[in-house]
This record gives structure tokens, C-alpha cells and sequence, in this order.
């Protein structure tokens, strides 16, 4: 049995641990709704992107003349997988469910044959992922999500990407991230990147046919490029307000658990204090009687 | 005035305008071309320079300047996507003269042709900010 000093330091230490999540929460709030807003104003100059993009390839379609970057090398044989995790932890099972999906790909590859590569956006997943799969990580780049994600950051990691591609290094390249769908659930989404994967909810609405200028061929070589960009931009921003949604209902869970058991310490506390004081005084009670 | 033209220009951190307009003219990699409501649908890579915007022509309503993008055009709509904008009136001459100089120099510095393609891209985005300064 603790005596009432131990019960003492355990409530307090509790009581400090139940402040410091209840301010992460906050923290994770006003975050959230920052991430969210940013997620939202980038929506339509993705939504516009993608929307020429479905058509000019609808247009280029089974032309030599399409850029690699839209039809690929042509080979399925090696694989990057481009895992986008948070650079801090304590947001509930966000970086280990990526973490987790990667592994699982990474498996599944490797029985079918194919070479893979992981290129790690975030520490948390490049610190995981160290552990059993460091020969695989062959680019990381971390803590840039510190201060929000700027679009110049989501510009670099394509423009490596880009470069590895160009260079021969992978044929396939797949985007694993957390895509935010409300304060409480994150979806884990898997999208690929290179070559170029069609939104199917664009054709419908691309029934014009579109003069271009300059040609097709010419256009897409820009706009893929810009393309590539929006889209880690895009899982950025998507995976940034997931985090801080993971965060804040982790941290909500914690300042409820610490709550009860600060009231459970409480009660043992008042009892044991009680049966203290009873037993002092049986303890006088029967010492009078003795006399 | 003819039937309006839902004009849009994005960045992609953020919608910038979102207006209706008579006109707009925008500069094409090709040349500059205006677009009217009922114009055929298309698409074009942008060039740095400025997009005029009018709500009731001879009017211009807006002056945007951007460093390259694209644009695409529908029946009513004209979408541009922007890689950077500005409103012209924000433009401070001063300043891009002494980036222009700035750039001049990093131009004779940059060692490998990757190096010198980025600041020659940079220079005449620079350039074009310069002339549209006025």
C-alpha cells in the first residue's frame, strides 16, 4: 500500500502531465484550423492543374511524342515510394499507420521482385523506416514542416524526384500519405505520381476539344513538372492538417485519461488517509481501555 | 456589354481573383491574346508579363503581373494558373533594377549550365517585372 506522501506526488505529477497535453490540444487546435485553410486555398489551382492535365493527356494520348514523365519508362521494374510522415510524434497512430502501409508495400514489391526505393518527406518516418529498411532510403527530407508547408518546399522534393527519374533511377514512383478527411480520421492514400495516373472524375467534364498553344507535346513538358509539384504540395498540406487532427484528439484522449485518473488517485488518497485516521484511533481507544 | 467572362487567377497557395470581366488580356507564350466570353476553348503556357483585366472595356479594372503559368479557356471561363503574381501598382522599379544587377552578377558567377539556366529564368522574369514596372 502507498503511503499518503507517494499518493501525493502521484496526484500532483499526474495533475502537470494533464496540463501540458490540454495545451497541446489548444496548440493542435489553432493549428489545425490554420493547416485546414491552407489546405482549402490550395484546392483550386490543383483542381485547375489537374483538369488540363487530364485533358492535354486525353489529347496526347498513344502519341511517341508524350513526355516521360506521362508515359513512364516504359518498365515496372523498380519503385519509389515517396512517405510523407510528420516531423513530430506524439499525434496518436498518424506516423505509424504510414509507417505501417509502407512496410507492407515495401513487402509486397520485393516478393513480386521489383527493386525499392523510399525517399522520406518528415522525420518520423525516415527515423522508423532506419531501423529495418536503411538501405532503401535514398533521400530524405525533414523538419520542413516546422513552419507550415510552403509551396517552395513541396517545389524541391520534385525537383529531386524529377532529377532521379531523369537520371534513371526508378520507373514507378508512388506517394504514400495521410489525406485529412476530418479532425478525428486521416485516410491513409496511396497515389502514383510517375507515370502520370489519370483522375477519372475529370473526363466527363472535358468534352472540348482544346486548341493549344504552343503544341501538346510542348505544353505538357511544362505543366508535368508543375504538376509533380502540386501533387507532393498537395499530400503535404493534406498530411499536415492530418497531423495536427491526430494530435489534438491524442491529446484530448490523454487530458481525459489523466482526468479519471486523477479522480481514481484522489479516492484511494481520501482512503487511505481515512483509514489512517481510524486506525490512530483505535489505536488511542484501546490504549484507554488498557488502563 | 457583352455576356460576361468569369475570369480566375490562382497561385498555388491561394486564389488571388475571382471576378467577372468583359476582357482579359493575357500574355501567351506566343504572344499576348484577349479572350472574350464565347472564345474557343484552349489552353497556353504563359511568358512573364502582365494580364489586363477588363470589367467594361476600354476600362482596365486590374493589372496582375505574373512570372510564367498557364491559362486555360472555356467557353465562359478563363483560368490562369500562376507560378507567382502581383498586382502591377505594387511593383517598386528601385528595387527590381537593383535584383536585375543582383542577378547580372550571380549570371558571370553560376559554375554548371543548370546553375545558369535557373538565374537566366530568373533574369528575365526580372526583366519583364521591370518593363511592366513602367
Amino acid at each position: 500500500m502507498p503511503s499518503l506522501k507517494d499518493l501525493r506526488n502521484r496526484i500532483d505529477s499526474v495533475k502537470s502531465t494533464r496540463k501540458i497535453t490540454s495545451a497541446m490540444k489548444m496548440v493542435a487546435a489553432a493549428k489545425l484550423r490554420r493547416a485546414q485553410e491552407q489546405a482549402t486555398h490550395a484546392r483550386p489551382y490543383a483542381e485547375g492543374m489537374s483538369r488540363m492535365v487530364a485533358n492535354l493527356a486525353k489529347a496526347m494520348e498513344g502519341d511517341a511524342r508524350a513526355p516521360r514523365l506521362m508515359s513512364g519508362t516504359g518498365k515496372d521494374e523498380r519503385h519509389l515510394l515517396v512517405v510523407v510522415t510528420a516531423d513530430r510524434g506524439l499525434c496518436g497512430g498518424f506516423n505509424s499507420s504510414v509507417i505501417r502501409e509502407t512496410r507492407n508495400r515495401v513487402r509486397a514489391l520485393r516478393s513480386e521482385g521489383k527493386a525499392v526505393q523510399i525517399f522520406c518527406v518528415g522525420r518520423k518516418g525516415a527515423d522508423a523506416l532506419r531501423r529495418d529498411l536503411n538501405s532503401l532510403i535514398v533521400e530524405r527530407v525533414v523538419d520542413v514542416m516546422r513552419r507550415g508547408v510552403r509551396f517552395d518546399d513541396a517545389k524541391e522534393v520534385a525537383a529531386k524526384l524529377r532529377q532521379k527519374f531523369e537520371a534513371g533511377e526508378f520507373d514507378v514512383c508512388t506517394i504514400v500519405y495521410n489525406r485529412f478527411v476530418s479532425a478525428i480520421t486521416q485516410q491513409i492514400t496511396v497515389r502514383q505520381l510517375i507515370p502520370l495516373a489519370i483522375d477519372e472524375s475529370h473526363h466527363e467534364a472535358s468534352h472540348a476539344l482544346y486548341e493549344f498553344e504552343p503544341d501538346q507535346a510542348q505544353i505538357l513538358e511544362d505543366l508535368l513538372p508543375r504538376n509533380l509539384a502540386i501533387q507532393t504540395f498537395r499530400a503535404m498540406l493534406e498530411s499536415q492538417a492530418g497531423e495536427q487532427g491526430a494530435r489534438m484528439t491524442a491529446m484530448d484522449n490523454a487530458t481525459r485519461n489523466a482526468g479519471e485518473m486523477i479522480d481514481r488517485l484522489t479516492l484511494t488518497y481520501n482512503r487511505t488517509r481515512q483509514a489512517v485516521i481510524t486506525s490512530e484511533l483505535i489505536e488511542i481507544i484501546s490504549g484507554a481501555e488498557a488502563l | 456589354m457583352s455576356r460576361p467572362l468569369s475570369f480566375e487567377l490562382v497561385s498555388p497557395e491561394r486564389l488571388l481573383v475571382s471576378m467577372e470581366a468583359e476582357m482579359v488580356v493575357v500574355p501567351g507564350s506566343e504572344g499576348n491574346f484577349g479572350v472574350l466570353a464565347d472564345h474557343m476553348p484552349m489552353i497556353s503556357s504563359l511568358r512573364p508579363g502582365v494580364i489586363d483585366v477588363y470589367a467594361q472595356r476600354p476600362e482596365i479594372e486590374r493589372r496582375v503581373f505574373v512570372a510564367g503559368g498557364f491559362c486555360e479557356v472555356t467557353k465562359d471561363t478563363c483560368t490562369v494558373l500562376a507560378d507567382s503574381a502581383k498586382p502591377v501598382e505594387d511593383l517598386d522599379a528601385a528595387a527590381i533594377d537593383r535584383r536585375i544587377a543582383d542577378l547580372k552578377e550571380d549570371l558571370q558567377d553560376a559554375k554548371t549550365d543548370a546553375e545558369r539556366a535557373a538565374v537566366a529564368h530568373a533574369l528575365a522574369v526580372a526583366q519583364a517585372e521591370r518593363a511592366a514596372a513602367g
